[in-house]
């Protein structure tokens, strides 16, 4: 590969529509950082019209709660004993007001939205890098849908919790990943309660209270796995529990007495503080005494700088961009320049643009199905293609965002994604989007994509294929597309 | 010709006329392209003239293509010298009823061997590629347009993007279907030859046509797209709302390697797409021009993988209720240039006898009952052979 090539795919998502490969690769990735905008107005718009996240979840789970109802008391019925779970949540739906039933109606379309907003951020984006920086901590700060609620909040951690802050803080972008309400859904956090709390007290008075009944140590558990020391980081599970306590009264809205006795946050995540557990806390050998929702948010800074985390990020930041092994000596680098900075992420992001290693001309990475298909739409100036569509590609190639099989996110390696059924899967979805693709010249747009980067073999099959839309198709799948 | 001639002529009197004179235009117009319906099937990728309509009767057609002389035992013979390819059956019982024709050892100006310079050529209607920057079908709708009263005709391209032929100044719109026939085994058999240089890409490949082999159907759900996309067609283009002019493309006639299989398979798709259209144009098929065409033929022999190779002239099939064919013998326009080695173009291909711009325009003037020579000059500018006539009945 070429320094431009390496520039528009290993650091982006390749060659945008009217783009042209730039001439002074590192300075056209230094310029990105000066030009990326966190908040696109189409994530403005977003969030403005899906604003309130406590109305949305009390709205998901008093529905929930309205079919199980509906379900129960068509049991007890013989003339509708068969209802069906659907017809269950449209009885359930019909005895919601009109406006609570199009707000109902529009949640569940929600994900969908949203992965096609980010899909169509990437592929129209003139700051790639940025882009790629965002999938990168997104995956890092992993969340996938299933559990109520996660399927609505999971689009808004990413848009409000992760976009903001790749070029800021580490620490800062942490607090906001951790404690965003989709996390705190996805890791069982909402329902963790402190065993000397006020609430906790309370409930054993009541004997047959409904509703969470102690420590859940998930959430604390994968902050110091995955978030921040990595699994060897020197952490033992006194002070997992220790965590634990210190995160418990951080909650969602809409679940039981939460929003009587709860402070909602500019997350749209709620502190509880009679859920919380009394007391100063113990982690990693440091003594914390804060209070309340700052005491989690007092360990979660000590973690952001702890060296363990410097060398945790700086290992996957460099397998992202230079090599599944990465390079010891750019770990270094990455390593020294977090501790040094206290985790600077737009100085980590120069330091490896600086780095050599990353400029390696040989392809060092093999792309994973969303970066393939990011850049193949942008290599084919297929752009806003509807949200149904984004998905079934998406799902067809196994790699839907927020959808990762554990909270360690998806795999950084090729030996994860190049399979062989992967590989037919990406074939016959490159013969769908290049029929879409209206692209005249495909050796003019293959040279300009692959500037001095562009193989023989690769450009004698375009030169031979039967139409624009096959030798397209062929350009598609090539070794310099699967590779970067 | 008189007649259209004279229909023009009344047609261009009665708008002076004004007023007065409207129920003769409207007349005129039911008579001429107002209803008359023109499907454009392009074949991308040189569909194999030899292979689609045999020269079994010439000698040295068993000398060429011996091996595969079996496969047109029992096939519809047309002038009792050609033979239909038994995978067009469909075309090929069409032809011995009168209502399709085969022309062959036609081709267009171009005389080089490259897919897209050809398709461009092709679509444009220009006399050298890039020469002309909208498409002939295109500007054959301007003219419709400029002969006929009321809206512009309708212009379909059945494609998820308007193909080059079809673009221009005329309106034109486009229907993608959820399920056009795909030339999967083509780029399947294309990936393998870009994979075979790589041991990464090759050897996950290899596995994955493995599994693809063991896994794999008969073919049919290929048919059964290709029938769905003529029954598409026609419901498109039926009814004084349909379009008039529609074009819908096949890939995947590419055949440098085991000829036989990859045409057969082809051909059986094209067969169904037709056959499915005029069951489902109905009534509809009397004033329907259904032109199949492709960008070259391919070499005369076979090559030493079973295929065969780039080559100049070829064959293109006209259907239609009203096309002037013969019933019982068939007919096949063609003057034959022979298959002797002195006779192939450039030792190699069949030789081109019959410019296809000639049989587009002709056929398309005697069906939407426009002037051949105009037509000719605005489709094809710039050619020195007229437009052929006779194509359609009277």
């Amino acid at each position: 590969m070429t320094p431009s090539s390496i520039a528009l795919s290993r650091f982006g998502y390749g060659l945008g529509a009217r783009e042209d490969a730039p001439k002074d690769p590192r300075a056209w990735l230094l310029r990105q950082l000066d030009r990326y905008d966190p908040a696109p107005v189409v994530i403005t718009k977003r969030t403005r019209a899906h604003g309130n996240i406590g109305e949305t979840l009390a709205l998901l789970r008093s529905m929930r709660r309205d079919t199980r109802e509906m379900a129960e008391m068509a049991a007890k019925e013989p003339m509708i004993a068969d209802m069906t779970r659907g017809d269950a949540r449209d009885a359930a739906l019909a005895n919601l007001p009109p406006e609570l039933r199009e707000k109902y109606v529009e949640a569940r379309a929600v994900l969908a939205q949203d992965i096609a907003l980010r899909v169509n951020l990437a592929v129209g984006s003139k700051t790639p890098l940025l882009e790629r920086l965002v999938h990168f901590w997104a995956n890092h700060f992993s969340v996938s849908v299933g559990k109520l609620g996660t399927q609505v909040t999971v689009g808004d951690h990413e848009f409000t919790a992760i976009r903001p802050h790749v070029l800021g803080r580490f620490g800062d972008m942490l607090e906001a990943a951790t404690l965003h309400p989709a996390m705190l859904l996805y890791l069982d956090q909402f329902q963790s309660v402190g065993l000397n709390s006020p609430a906790q007290r309370r409930r054993a008075d009541r004997p047959n209270a409904q509703g969470p009944r102690g420590l859940n140590e998930n959430l604390a558990r994968e902050i110091l796995e995955l978030h921040t020391l990595g699994v060897h980081g020197g952490y033992t599970q006194a002070d997992v529990t220790e965590f634990a306590r210190a995160l418990t009264g951080w909650t969602v809205p809409g679940i039981g007495r939460a929003d009587r006795f709860g402070e909602e946050q500019p997350s749209g995540a709620m502190f509880v503080a009679v859920a919380h557990e009394p007391g100063a806390r113990r982690v990693l050998g440091r003594s914390y005494s804060a209070v309340a929702a700052d005491q989690a948010r007092a360990i979660l800074r000590e973690l952001a700088l702890h060296p363990a985390t410097a060398r945790h990020v700086a290992t996957k930041l460099a397998r992202h961009f230079a090599g599944d092994t990465p390079p010891p000596a750019l770990v270094a680098r990455l390593e020294a320049d977090f501790l040094r900075t206290g985790g600077d992420l737009a100085s980590l992001t120069r330091t490896l643009i600086e780095a050599p290693e990353a400029w390696e001309p040989a392809p060092v990475k093999f792309r994973t199905p969303f970066e393939w298909l990011v850049a193949s739409l942008r290599l084919t100036g297929v752009e806003s293609l509807p949200p149904r569509r984004i998905v079934a590609a998406l799902t067809q190639l196994g790699h839907v965002p927020w959808r990762a099989p554990s909270p360690a996110g998806y795999d950084d390696i090729a030996a994860s994604w190049a399979g062989p059924d992967a590989l037919l899967r990406r074939v016959e979805l490159a013969g769908q989007i290049a029929r879409d693709a209206a692209i005249e010249d495909v050796t003019a747009r293959a040279e300009a994509a692959f500037p001095g980067a562009l193989s023989d073999p690769t450009r004698t099959q375009i030169a031979r294929a039967e139409s624009g839309k096959q030798a397209l198709a062929l350009l598609l799948v090539s070794p310099e597309m699967l590779r970067r | 010709m008189m007649t259209n001639l004279s229909r023009r002529t009344l047609l261009a009197g009665s708008l002076a006329l004004g007023a007065s004179g409207l129920a003769l235009p409207r007349m005129a117009f039911a008579q001429g392209a107002g209803t008359r319906n023109l499907l454009f099937v392009l074949l991308r990728g040189a569909a194999d003239g030899m292979a689609m309509l045999a020269p079994v009767g010439d000698p040295g057609f068993a000398a060429l293509r011996g091996a595969t002389l079996p496969d047109y035992d029992g096939a519809a013979r047309l002038d009792s010298f050609f033979a239909v390819h038994p995978a067009l059956a469909e075309i090929g019982k069409a032809a011995t009823s009168g209502e399709a024709l085969f022309v062959h050892a036609a081709a267009t100006a171009y005389r080089e061997r490259s897919h897209f310079d050809a398709q461009n050529l092709l679509e444009t209607g220009g006399t050298a590629p890039y020469a002309v920057r909208d498409g002939w079908l295109n500007r054959l709708a301007g003219l419709m347009n400029e002969q006929t009263r009321g809206g512009p005709v309708r212009a379909l391209a059945i494609a998820p993007t308007v193909p080059l032929m079809l673009r221009g100044d005329a309106p034109v719109s486009n229907y993608a279907p959820s399920a056009l026939p795909e030339a999967s085994e083509d780029l399947i058999a294309r990936v393998s030859q870009l994979y075979g240089a790589d041991a990464e890409l090759g050897s996950l490949w290899a596995r994955a046509l493995e599994t693809r082999a063991m896994a794999a159907d008969d073919g049919l759900s290929n048919l059964r797209d290709a029938s769905a996309a003529g029954e598409l067609a026609a419901s498109l283009m039926r009814g004084g709302d349909g379009a008039r002019i529609a074009m819908i493309e096949l890939g995947g006639w590419d055949t440098h390697a085991n000829q036989r299989g990859a045409f057969a398979r082809q051909a059986r798709g094209l067969d169904a797409l037709i056959a499915a259209y005029r069951t489902a144009m109905g009534d509809a098929w009397r004033d329907t021009l259904v032109l199949v065409a492709t960008e070259f033929g391919r070499t005369a022999r076979m090559n030493g993988t079973g295929g065969t190779d780039h080559g100049t002239a070829g064959a293109a099939i006209v259907l239609g209720g009203g096309v002037r064919g013969e019933a019982k013998g068939g007919r096949v326009i063609a003057d034959w240039p022979g298959l002797g080695d002195k006779q192939l173009f450039e030792t190699r291909d069949l030789a081109p006898t019959t410019a296809l711009e000639s049989v587009l325009a002709g056929a398309v003037a005697e069906h939407l009952r426009l002037d051949p020579a105009t037509t000719m000059a605005r489709l094809f500018p710039g050619r020195a052979a007229p437009p052929l006539t006779g194509i359609m009945r009277s």
